[in-house]
């Protein structure tokens, strides 16, 4: 298993590589000069000569390159060519929003939606059946931004049970982080609610054919030992797989949830960075990004062998 | 007082015009009584059982009528609760597949844990000393260390055995086996009966055995029921039954179990070898840099050869290496190394390219008919997709294949048809008419009637030698079945871990056996005693 762990981690690094060289050409072949925004509509030719220069990105693409993989592997992921922070803690501060509403919504999706599919798949073909496969298509096809502003009209406006937007650390102000966070994680949820549901009840009505099912029927189990114990473990492998791409997905594709919430999280610090051709900050989001991929998808593996003792690596 | 009475049992499909699967059957076990119910697949014998212990399957099987009592009590009027408490204490189960019947994520020790703590209030001591105790009972070695295993780690005669402790903690009255030893070899199934017999003697308990194979039936059975399409035809005790048979379905039945006394080999009319295959090796594992893994040696030093029209039966028990012969030779996998020679032509060492002139004259046909169709194409187009990848014009290769449709007894008709719309024994012979197809030299049969009745059995097996008469094709036929392998071949190869131990004329390897594993094999074949089609005892 060790041995495991650390060729997957080997494996990652050509990965990363790829995504860096990728993510680099990406930005220098769009259009859009930064020095020209940086220096703003009143700049004169020489100016943005020199700030041209001060960035370096005059030099040849291949310097330009190595220069930013070598501070990258120190650490140094540059200075935003707006706020002249660096960027390293522009991403720091946004990260925390994301990874706290993408854990809530997840949590949130796993415990309704895996219930949700169990009773689906064992009273396959009833009203409640029906109930959880329509609810999951609604799920899937009403755009997150529609089921955004519905939340927030229904419990903000008319029934004004939560404010509207914002966000609150949860280490200053549990109470109004739980508050501010419910609304985004529950619109971000539908989707993982209607395609996690979904996934257990069919990995759970392919489970519930198998014979071991009956075997443990036949000892006298009653249902709901039969179903939690011995079929939703041999159902879990996929369900896992879609909660842990749910995950990256969630960190990466926050963006719309960010803006109609008003949170500062990576989302609007990826927007906001684009809008502003802010390259060193862009960058980073997109390796994070990628990083957090890899490090899910390894996590999803290793989760696999801990769920089913027949999988060894 | 019987432990189990079924009385005019009727099963139907649970639907509105619900079909009835079983019409009215009636049962009768006694304390320590064994009672066979045979029967054809689809005869509704596994019903019958399933119905007994409450789990037809919901939705799409019901009990119509009739009355199911155990010790005098109608298991039809009880709650599904009270069902629930019978199970396990009153009445167990155990079924054919041992590797899927037990659950591959938890570890056996706590499945028959889980038993107990359905049913008793004992504490975790008692429990884990009762475990220990039964796994000692069912003749498990080292029990400990088996009890923290999973199923996978164990083998298939081990697994069975922690589904008959699994069955037999609470020592229930009634045992109903369900082809418990079908997919075991023959050697690990003298243990599995001899084992369900000892227990059964112990505590008194009344089994209800479902099987195919009357060769099982003659070594345990007490009493006989024979079941056919839903109806029970005949029962009696089992001399009877085996040797004064009244109903005409028992009675072909009975005579289509291949006999154990070889046919004598045909006289060599062709004496060009279709097949050599000499010191063929095929090792597994090795592993790659940083994942050393164990190595097997599944094929040793084989060495043996074919000739045109003749049938080589390959025999032995699962592990033997018998289908990684047959993989071989089809060079669906690359042998470590030895010669194989199809017409006189070396094909061991031939690339991709290379062979393809060569896959033309070895077909295969395999085990599972439910699964070697591709379920999305029509029969005509499963056949002639051989010959048209040969350059065959798709005219003429479909006139083929309605000749070769009526070779193996279909009609004509059927060529426009899908998999799913054929029985089990119709799917093999179009499987056979697809291998014929290609015009191969050389057909390999790897357990290719395993999976039939036995009346189907005898159907194909006769078809198999019809076809080899008019074609002087040569048959490399793969069976773990010496009943089989004793009716068609003319020559047997016994393997055992990889090697060959004994290989001859079928006359001389099966009836008068050399090797001590060949004999070893041939006693625990069951019902060796009985001439099943003559309805007496083999004549010493």
């Amino acid at each position: 298993m060790p041995i495991y762990f650390l060729r997957r981690v080997l494996a990652a690094i050509p990965v990363m590589l790829v995504v860096a060289v990728f993510v680099f050409l990406l930005l220098r072949l769009t259009p859009g000069d930064p020095a020209a925004i940086l220096a703003g509509d009143m700049a004169t030719p020489e100016q943005l000569d020199r700030i041209r220069e001060t960035l370096g990105l005059n030099d040849p693409l291949l310097v330009q390159f190595f220069r930013w993989i070598g501070a990258l592997l120190q650490g140094d992921f540059g200075t935003s060519l707006i706020s002249n922070k660096p960027v390293i803690d522009l991403v720091a501060d946004r990260m925390w929003p994301t990874i706290w509403i993408a854990i809530i919504t997840l949590s949130l999706s796993v415990i309704i939606a895996v219930p949700m599919g169990v009773l689906a798949a064992w009273k396959q073909g009833s009203w409640v059946d029906h109930l959880v496969m329509t609810f999951s298509v609604l799920g899937f096809s009403v755009p997150v931004f529609v089921i955004g502003y519905l939340l927030i009209k229904l419990f903000a406006i008319d029934l004004r049970w939560l404010p509207v937007q914002g966000y609150k650390a949860p280490s200053k102000d549990l109470a109004g982080f739980a508050a501010r966070a419910v609304l985004p994680a529950l619109t971000l949820a539908s989707i993982y609610i209607a395609l996690i549901a979904r996934m257990t009840r069919a990995s759970l009505l392919d489970v519930l054919n198998e014979d071991y099912v009956r075997t443990a029927r036949a000892k006298g189990l009653t249902e709901a030992r039969v179903l939690f114990r011995h079929a939703l473990r041999n159902a879990a492998v996929p369900v896992m797989t879609v909660i842990g791409t749910g995950f990256a997905l969630l960190i990466s594709g926050v963006v719309v949830t960010e803006s109609v919430y008003n949170i500062p999280g990576l989302g609007r610090l990826t927007v906001d960075s684009i809008f502003a051709r802010d390259y060193p900050v862009i960058q980073a989001l997109i390796l994070l990004t990628s990083g957090v991929y890899v490090l899910v998808n390894l996590l999803i593996d290793l989760s696999y062998s801990l769920l089913d003792p027949r999988i060894r690596y | 007082m019987p432990v189990l009475q079924i009385e005019d049992l009727h099963v139907s499909v649970d639907s509105k015009a619900g079909l009835e699967v079983v019409h009215g059957i009636s049962i009768e076990i006694n304390e320590g009584e064994t009672v066979c119910l045979v029967g054809e697949s689809g005869s509704g014998k596994s019903v019958s059982s399933l119905a007994t212990m409450g789990l037809l399957p919901k939705g799409s099987l019901k009990v119509t009528s009739g009355r199911i009592l155990l010790d005098g009590e109608n298991l039809l009027d009880l709650s599904p609760a009270q069902l629930r408490d019978a199970r396990a204490t009153r009445m167990s189960m155990i079924f054919q597949e041992p590797m899927t019947a037990l659950n591959p994520v938890i570890k056996v020790g706590e499945q028959i844990t889980e038993v107990l703590q359905a049913h008793t209030k004992l504490s975790n001591a008692d429990c884990h000393a009762r475990v220990m105790d039964i796994l000692d009972q069912v003749g498990l070695p080292d029990i400990e260390r088996i009890a923290r295993s999973y199923p996978h780690q164990l083998s298939g005669g081990q697994r069975q055995r922690i589904m008959i402790a699994m069955a037999l903690v609470l020592e229930p009255r009634l045992l109903i086996a369900d082809e418990p030893t079908t997919a075991l070899d023959v050697t690990t199934q003298l243990q599995i009966l001899k084992l369900i017999k000892d227990l059964q003697v112990k505590h008194g308990t009344a089994v209800l055995f479902i099987t195919h194979d009357m060769g099982v039936v003659a070594e345990i059975a007490d009493r006989v029921y024979v079941m056919n399409r839903g109806d029970l035809v005949e029962d009696g005790p089992v001399s009877q039954i085996l040797s004064a048979p009244q109903k005409d379905y028992t009675r072909q039945l009975l005579s289509s179990v291949p006999s154990l006394v070889p046919r004598p080999a045909r006289p060599v009319t062709d004496p060009k070898p279709a097949l050599q295959v000499s010191e063929l090796n095929k090792i597994y594992g090795g592993g790659k840099f940083l994942s050393k893994t164990k190595t097997t040696h599944a094929a040793r030093d084989v060495t043996f050869e074919l000739k045109a029209g003749r049938t080589l039966g390959i025999v032995g028990e699962s592990g033997s290496g018998k289908s990684t012969v047959a993989r071989c030779v089809m060079r669906m996998i690359d042998p470590s190394s030895g010669g194989i020679r199809v017409g006189g032509q070396e094909i061991a060492g031939l690339t991709r390219g290379g062979l393809h002139p060569f896959r033309k004259k070895l077909q295969m046909v395999f085990q599972d008919p439910y699964r070697s169709l591709n379920p999305r194409l029509t029969i005509e187009e499963s056949i002639i997709e051989g010959p048209v990848n040969y350059g065959m014009p798709k005219d003429q290769a479909r006139a083929r294949a309605a000749e070769l449709l009526e070779l193996v007894g279909l009609p004509a008709s059927a060529a426009q048809r899908y998999p799913h719309m054929f029985s089990g024994g119709q799917r093999q012979r179009i499987a056979i008419a697809r291998a014929l197809a290609m015009e191969p030299e050389l057909l390999v049969a790897d357990e290719a009637v395993s999976a039939l009745d036995v009346s189907v059995q005898a159907q194909v097996l006769e078809l198999l030698a019809e076809i080899q008469q008019r074609t002087g094709i040569a048959i490399l036929f793969i069976t773990h079945d010496l009943r089989v392998a004793a009716q068609i071949c003319d020559e047997v190869c016994v393997m055992r871990r990889g090697e060959v131990v004994e290989i001859g004329a079928t006359g001389d390897v099966l009836g008068n056996p050399q090797h001590e594993y060949t004999q070893a094999l041939l006693s625990a074949a069951p019902g060796r005693d009985w001439d099943f089609a003559n309805f007496r005892p083999v004549a010493a």
